[in-house]
């Protein structure tokens, strides 16, 4: 292995989120819907070289005991034109946005990425999610929602459909040849048809094909089905950050899915999103870490995701005290609406964790703390990017998203220092190398020859 | 100077003129993409978009509009074909303006309310408040067939529904107060939930649970633009639209259609003064009438059906076009223009550099944009919260 060129790592930005990790207490913290939030951290992610600036979505507020949460960031503009703002004031930055495919349909889809790739100049990029539930889709007209199988098969039909109507314009289509008056090459733009099962489609499709041909396909990774859909369909595989051993056996499996599935190693980068932390020193890192952790679970907040757990209203409990005696009432999990539970026997959960609490002196607010902590990168700069740079080349993954934890500024540090130690060595490109997404992640731009793979969708 | 002499009542006569114009394809004519500076190879690309809306700006007009509908436009002989989405256009012109409003056209026929709302709300999010949406609807057997998932619908049918749509998109920038985002951190708590409303919306065909994830924006209600093509059109112009483009080939035709709004309005209890009315106006301009007759006839040599307008078509020069706009504003049929150029390229320079230092050297146009926002400029006062009202 010692012989194998050094890898390229990929990184995407995270613009905060609308969760427990995004810190708005913190007297630096920045507006989450102003413009000037999210042209400061594309504009500062491009002039470091990043592959792609990223915007997560939500279709409805969470919920909590029956009430709008309130203890977190809520509140975001809409995705795409976002990003076609985000454009208008870069030039390279791939722009990446999560859009549903319960809740939207393949002809408008299509329409709104050929769109923001060609207004772009070919920098677009799909982080395609499925819905679980009703209550998601009490805001839309189709209301109800998909069996939890059917998700995945309305995703890979929705792709199959706007990938299709993208492929239904040549390349060249558009003639604009003002002497004969020709607008459009003869036969360079042709019907779709599909009838399936969660979709019927006919018609002309009315955009141009976009620099790309297709924009960039993310899709999330952490669910087996989100991994078989990824190898067989996505670009880009977005999962969530744990430990060095935990990335090398989801990349092993990953490649061993996608060679399964008749594509190549490579085909398909995996790029964990993680928080990252630095100081001057290791001691002051670890420091601002433990502080940020602590700005990021206040005592409400724990006392909220205890109630995930619990079922019930613990607002009578101290968060600085020990966990409540009572058991969950197993009758009442879901008390928290709108986002992924993952706790499936809450007696157990709630044993284990106070077991955990009473062998460690842990308050609820400690518990909660220790137990939301996900994998991150805390160290000096120079030990951040080695330990970076050792995922990437050990292939424990293609790179990262960073998640910063204060909008917009929060990562400015790890941007401005450790970005020119991955430079230094090799690991990180200097400048970009080509003006499309594609080109930055090394992906090949979908062959024309590829909308034969369409040709039964074509009239 | 005109022999309609019933001037409406206005109560503010120092107010502006109105003048919006639209920058869809390479202009209104279907040949425009052929002519010289059309740059027709870069119909689909940003930067000429940029270039387009600059100079509208420079002329100070209120705002910009794009077509759009889901079906590729009909094969004419010559014409252009193609589009990009509108909203997305609009969100992607708003960072490199300043001033001028940007209005999309969205369909409320196939779309999703609660994306419709969001969409225009970060429009106006990311213009600081120029945001303003024309309310599209479908009724083509094409735009049914691409998304497969419901019956075509007539004009009265699919009007009913952008109703039924305004209505609930206006809630959910409604549903969240201006001041929900409390960030308190001594109770730990980022918004006040209290001020944060679900809609409930249970309409005739759809519902809409709400609130939005968007909170509200700058204007507080992007303004509401529906063209009156019909009889329909021109009764939910008057129930729902803060502003309303008119179809008319005279002045006695905009008058008729202005006295209905207006008795429309007065019926669903609205003030004539929450609403600005424009005529749409196709425009041929040049130096001299003979040589805009001239630009005329060479469009229509290049697509030889003659030019299909549906509303008031001035080919001449740019003092008439200005003559024109006082006669109409003057005798109150209107309140301004929606200029449609024949060919952005000619007709839009002639527009901001003759036609409105005309109107400005008369009084009748502004010198510059009077505030930061499109409501501003309009002189539409930004509206209150329903929820906030009733709580």
């Amino acid at each position: 292995m010692t012989t194998r060129p050094r890898k390229q790592i990929h990184l995407g930005i995270h613009f905060p989120g609308v969760n427990s990790t995004t810190v708005w207490s913190d007297p630096d913290s920045g507006s989450q819907i102003d413009f000037d939030s999210f042209e400061h951290l594309a504009t500062r992610a491009e002039a470091a070289k990043l592959d792609f600036f990223f915007l997560a979505e939500g279709l409805r507020l969470r919920e909590h005991k029956g009430r709008i949460h309130d203890l977190d960031v809520v509140g975001r503009p809409d995705t795409l034109p976002v990003l076609a703002a985000i454009a208008a004031v870069t030039e390279r930055i791939g722009l990446a946005g999560t859009i549903n495919t319960t809740f939207n349909e393949p002809w408008e889809l299509a329409r709104q990425f050929a769109t923001l790739d060609l207004l772009s100049g070919g920098r677009a990029a799909w982080n395609l999610v499925t819905s679980p539930d009703a209550f998601t889709g009490e805001n839309f007209r189709r209301g109800g929602y998909l069996p939890y199988a059917e998700r995945y098969e309305r995703a890979a039909e929705v792709v199959r459909v706007a990938r299709a109507l993208w492929d239904s314009w040549d390349d060249h289509a558009v003639l604009a040849d003002t002497a004969t008056g020709r607008f459009l090459r003869d036969a360079g733009v042709r019907e779709v048809v599909h009838d399936g099962t969660h979709a019927q489609v006919r018609g002309t499709f009315t955009t141009p094909r976009g620099p790309q041909g297709h924009p960039v396909l993310f899709q999330a990774g952490d669910s087996a089905q989100g991994r078989d859909f990824a190898a067989r369909t996505a670009d880009v595989i977005f999962s969530m950050h744990s430990t060095f051993e935990a990335g090398r056996a989801f990349y092993d499996d990953v490649q061993a899915h996608l060679v399964a599935n008749g594509r190549n190693r490579g085909d398909l980068k995996i790029l964990p999103a993680t928080t990252v932390v630095i100081g001057q020193t290791p001691d002051e890192a670890h420091e601002r870490a433990e502080h940020i952790r602590r700005q990021q679970v206040s005592g409400p907040t724990a006392i909220a995701f205890l109630e995930q757990v619990w079922g019930r209203d613990l607002t009578a409990y101290d968060p600085d005290g020990p966990l409540p005696e009572v058991d969950p009432d197993v009758e009442n999990i879901s008390i928290t609406r709108g986002r992924v539970r993952h706790t499936t026997d809450p007696l157990a959960v709630a044993r284990a964790w106070r077991e955990q609490a009473e062998a460690n002196r842990w308050s609820i607010r400690d518990l909660v703390i220790r137990t939301t902590t996900r994998g991150s990168f805390v160290g000096t700069a120079q030990q951040v990017a080695d330990d970076l740079d050792r995922h990437v080349q050990e292939d424990a993954s293609d790179g990262f998203i960073l998640v910063p934890h204060l909008t917009p500024h929060g990562l400015d540090d790890v941007l401005d220092q450790v970005i020119p130690l991955l430079q230094e060595r090799g690991s990180f490109r200097s400048d970009y190398t080509g003006p499309t997404l594609r080109d930055h992640l090394g992906l090949a731009r979908p062959d024309p020859a590829s909308q034969h793979a369409a040709a039964e969708l074509t009239a | 100077m005109s022999q309609h002499s019933h001037p409406r009542s206005r109560s503010d006569r120092t107010r502006s003129v109105h003048l919006g114009v639209d920058l869809t394809d390479a202009g209104a004519h279907p040949a425009a993409w052929r002519t010289l500076g059309s740059q027709a190879q870069r119909l689909f690309d940003a930067q000429r978009l940029d270039a387009l809306v600059a100079t509208a700006q420079r002329g100070l007009l209120d705002l910009v509009a794009f077509d759009d509908a889901f079906s590729l436009q009909p094969v004419t002989r010559h014409g252009v074909q193609g589009r990009l989405d509108a909203a997305l256009v609009a969100s992607r012109l708003a960072p490199r303006s300043a001033g001028i409003g940007l209005v999309p056209t969205i369909d409320t026929t196939h779309t999703e309310p609660f994306h419709v709302s969001k969409a225009v709300a970060t429009i106006d999010h990311v213009s600081r408040g120029r945001a303003a949406w024309q309310v599209g609807w479908s009724t083509t057997q094409q735009a049914t067939d691409a998304f497969g998932r419901k019956a075509a619908q007539d004009e009265v049918d699919a009007i009913d529904e952008a109703g039924e749509v305004i209505d609930v998109v206006g809630r959910l920038w409604d549903s969240w107060e201006d001041d929900a985002e409390i960030r308190d951190r001594a109770t730990s708590r980022f918004v006040d939930r209290d001020k944060l409303h679900h809609v409930d919306y249970e309409g005739i065909r759809f519902a809409v649970k709400g609130p939005s994830i968007t909170p509200r924006p700058p204007q507080g209600r992007p303004p509401v633009v529906v063209t009156a093509t019909s009889d329909e059109a021109l009764a939910l112009a008057a129930r729902r639209a803060d502003v309303v483009r008119l179809r008319a080939t005279s002045l006695d035709d905009a008058l008729a259609q202005r006295a209905r709004l207006d008795d429309l309005a007065g019926d669903a209890g609205r003030s004539t003064d929450e609403v600005r009315v424009l005529v749409d106006t196709y425009v041929v301009l040049a130096d001299d009438e003979s040589s805009a007759r001239a630009r005329l006839e060479l469009l229509d040599d290049l697509e030889p059906s003659s030019w299909a307008t549906d509303s008031l078509v001035h080919v001449g020069t740019a003092g008439a076009l200005a003559e024109t706009i006082e006669t109409w504003v003057a005798a109150g049929a209107v309140d301004g223009f929606h200029v449609r150029p024949s060919s952005l390229s000619t007709d839009l320079d002639v527009l901001v550099h003759r036609v409105v230092p005309i109107l400005q050297s008369a009084g009748l146009f502004r010198t510059a944009y009077p505030g930061r926002t499109l409501r501003d400029t309009l002189g539409l006062t930004r509206p209150a919260n329903v929820f906030a009202a009733t709580a």
